[in-house]
This record gives C-alpha cells, structure tokens and sequence, in this order.
C-alpha cells in the first residue's frame, strides 16, 4: 500500500510574536524570528510547521492574525497555527491571513461543536484537533489550558468524538513524554492510529534519530512533530530524513 | 504579463497569491469578467465543497466564462475537480472541460489524503525539470481518476490523476503553491507557457 511520505513537522511556539520554545511548559528561551525561523526550517527539509502561539490559552489574547500574513507570505510549505482559537471568527480570520490550518485544544474540549462548525464552513482539511493528555492510574486523561487543568475528557474517547465531529487530524501530544527526550508515547499513538481514519500527529519526547525511527516502524501515524530538538540543532532534519530512508520509511528528501 | 486568479468563495486563495508573488508575479485577484478574458494566465485555485462553490460561480457566470477562455488556465485542487464532468461530492454538476467524474476515496486509507506523495508519468512542459516521483503536497478526499487527459500520477491506496490537461486548460490536484521548490518550479513553468 503506498501511502504520503511520513512528514516531519517543527513546532514554534510563539510568545508576542517572537519564536520561543517551552521546556516542560516553563523556562522559555527565545530562539528567534517566527518568519525567518520558518525559511530556515523549509530550506532545511521540514514538511510542514506548526506555529503555537503559547501565551494565548493563558492570557486571552488572539493570535496575531498579521504574524500568520508574514508567514504565508514567506513560507512554501504548509503551516499550522494554533492557540486561542476559540470561536469561528478567530478561524476565518486565521484563514484569511494565509494559514493552511488552524488547530484547536481548549476551545473544543469547552465547547466540541466548535470542531463541527469549524469544518462544516472551511473544510476538515483546516482544522486539526491538538489534544494534551497524561497517562495516570485510571488512563490517559486530556488537559487544556496548556496543560494546567484537567479535564474529564479520556484520550481515545475524545479524539474519536473529534473525528466524527469532522476534525481532518490529530496532534497528540503526551505530557509523560514531552520534555523528556526519551522517546514518543508509542503505545498511545499506535491506539490513536488504529482507531482512527484520519492522520495522526505524534508530539512530545523526541531526543534523538531513533525515536522517529522507532515511531515510524512500530506505529502507523502520519508525522512527527518536535521542537526542540529542531530549534538547537541537535537534529539536522535532512540528515535524519537520510537515515530514515536507508530504514525504509518512505520521506521526502 | 498579466495573470490573475479567479476570485470566489474558496479557501487558499491568498496562498497562491502569496506563491505566485515570491515568484516575482503581481497577480490580480478578480471575479471580473473582462479582467479574467483579457489576462495572460488565469489560475482556478480552490479548496471547498464542490456543489456550493458551482453554485457560487454559476449565480454569477463564472461557470460560462471559465469554459470560454483560451488563454493557459491552471486549475489547483477543487480547480482541478470543477474542470471535470460531475462530481460524487453532493453529486455536484461540474465544468465538463475533462469527460470524467471525480469520485471519492474508499477503503482503508485515511481520508483526507493529506501530506507529500509522489508525482509520475509526469509529461507536459509544466513539469520541465521536475523528476519523476518528486515530492507534492496533496489535501483532498476526492479525486480525478485516471483519464485520457491525464499528465501525471499519484498513489493514494489507488492511483489517481495528479494532473491533467486539455487544450488550454491544465490542472493539479496538489497544492504548487505548497509544495516546496517543486511547486515553485510547476507554477513557474506554467507562466512560461
């Protein structure tokens, strides 16, 4: 069966329109220009971005509808934004700025049939369900709010629900996992993939080569999202796309 | 030169302005007839419903006027599919420039087809300099079966057609204008047409 190249996919996360990346959601560092740090990353082999812009859950601010211009502008390849979308008007705009797809987290946990809205008027294509979750004793259980509160939402049950409710994908991103650089949550993301029709997004515990290759061979998703690992060049992403092919996981080099 | 991209209710219009532009390309974004007929390329972009966005070019002639153009026109995406017969997206009635019916995708592939698949069997100028299973990137849950006019292929659990052309309409299921250089070469090698 030939299916798309499996995608590898930056995270930038934004704070007040400069690129900064989260360690353990806490301790940010700056690390540049979102614009510029996008061009880097499509002339160094990145499939797609996503942009977070991170302050917004927090603090109820929008994402800067005139960044995400800037960035279409400059960019050749997809892009994502997410953070603060909230409503169908924060989509069209996001939309009309240039951005590819949007990604909802708290806002549709709160309210699910923001997903249904949001793809009945702009497509499924454009809205991509991002879901934070923790493993703990009774199961893997979704926060929002960047992680700060807890809901009642199960993992499974909730991307399953925002798949039939019209989201074009998943991004998961494991809290166990994120910051730690010991690998992707491997079990979760082969559940997420098996019971879903739509792609599957991997996030959060990327340290090293291996782990994408490990991903790709012993789960089924579609793409591997990492930040930091990109940001201070510990990965160089074509370098990896080389040794990913030679294991024959189809990427695009 | 003059190139302009037909204007309706679809998404990603603005990306491929943005495209065209890093290319070097002013284009005119426009629903106005006159401008549209008298432009040197005329680029159909598209991501949407089919049957709503018929309706949309229908309510205002669009329809007639696309099928009467004689200059280069490239459809992108739903661009692609509204060239064709008819649809099975809401059995939507489409241009008729390619006699085929866009279907959509069944079995066990994730639907959208979204992400970078090889194009092949690539023949037409508009792929001067690309290699053959070059890289494109894709975004839809329908798509154009193969068909006499088709210029090149994709695989998505099935082949399919990634691009087609008739006289002097081309078009291509996946985004040029996302596509990395690849896609800059396609747009670019259609402006030189």
């Amino acid at each position: 069966m030939i299916m798309p190249a499996k995608r590898i996919i930056p995270c930038l996360d934004v704070k007040e329109g400069k690129t900064v990346k989260g360690i353990r959601f806490e301790d940010i560092r700056d690390v540049g220009d979102p614009v510029e740090m996008g061009r880097l990353y499509s002339q160094a082999g990145a499939d797609e971005l996503v942009y977070l812009d991170i302050t917004a859950s927090h603090e109820k601010r929008k994402t800067l509808p005139q960044l995400v211009r800037d960035i279409a502008a400059n960019l050749n390849i997809p892009f994502t934004v997410g953070g603060g979308v909230s409503d169908l008007d924060d989509a069209r705009i996001l939309l009309e700025a240039g951005a590819d797809k949007i990604s909802v987290n708290s806002a549709a946990v709160r309210s699910p049939e923001l997903i249904d809205k949001i793809a009945r008027n702009f497509g499924s294509q454009f809205v991509t369900l991002a879901i934070d979750a923790r493993k703990e004793q009774q199961g893997w259980q979704v926060f929002i709010n960047g992680g700060r509160i807890e809901t009642e939402k199960e993992l499974f049950a909730w991307a399953r629900e925002g798949q039939e409710r019209g989201c074009g994908e998943i991004l998961f991103t494991s809290m166990n996992h994120d910051g730690a650089k010991k690998g992707y949550a491997i079990d979760a993301l082969d559940g997420l993939s098996r019971i879903l029709s739509i792609p599957v997004i991997a996030s959060g515990g990327a340290g090293e080569t291996d782990h994408f290759a490990e991903l790709f061979r012993r789960t089924d998703v579609d793409a591997a999202l990492a930040a930091s690992v990109f940001h201070y060049k510990e990965i160089d992403i074509t370098e990896m796309k080389r040794y990913l092919s030679k294991q024959g996981i189809e990427v695009r080099i | 030169m003059k190139t302009v991209i037909i204007q309706y209710n679809a998404g990603n219009i603005r990306s491929v302005d943005f495209a065209l532009r890093r290319l070097g390309e002013e284009p005119e974004i426009t629903g106005d007839h006159e401008k549209i007929r008298q432009a040197d390329k005329v680029i159909f972009p598209g991501v949407g419903e089919a049957k709503s966005t018929m309706e949309y070019l229908e309510a205002r002639g669009l329809d007639r006027l696309i099928v009467q153009l004689s200059q280069p026109v490239l459809g992108i995406c739903l661009g692609m599919q509204l060239m064709c017969e008819d649809s099975e997206e809401r059995n939507a009635s489409c241009l008729g420039i390619i006699p085929v019916r866009v279907k959509r995708f069944r079995g066990d592939m994730k639907v959208p087809h979204m992400g970078w698949s090889r194009i092949t069997g690539l023949k037409s100028p508009i792929f001067e300099g690309v290699p053959e299973g070059s890289f494109v990137y894709f975004v839809h849950s329908y798509f154009v079966p193969e068909n006499a006019c088709s210029i090149a292929e994709s695989w998505h659990g099935m082949g399919f057609s990634a691009a087609v052309k008739r006289e002097n309409f081309y078009a291509v299921q996946f985004h040029p204008e996302k596509s990395g250089t690849t896609g800059e070469r396609i747009l670019k090698n259609f402006l030189a047409l």
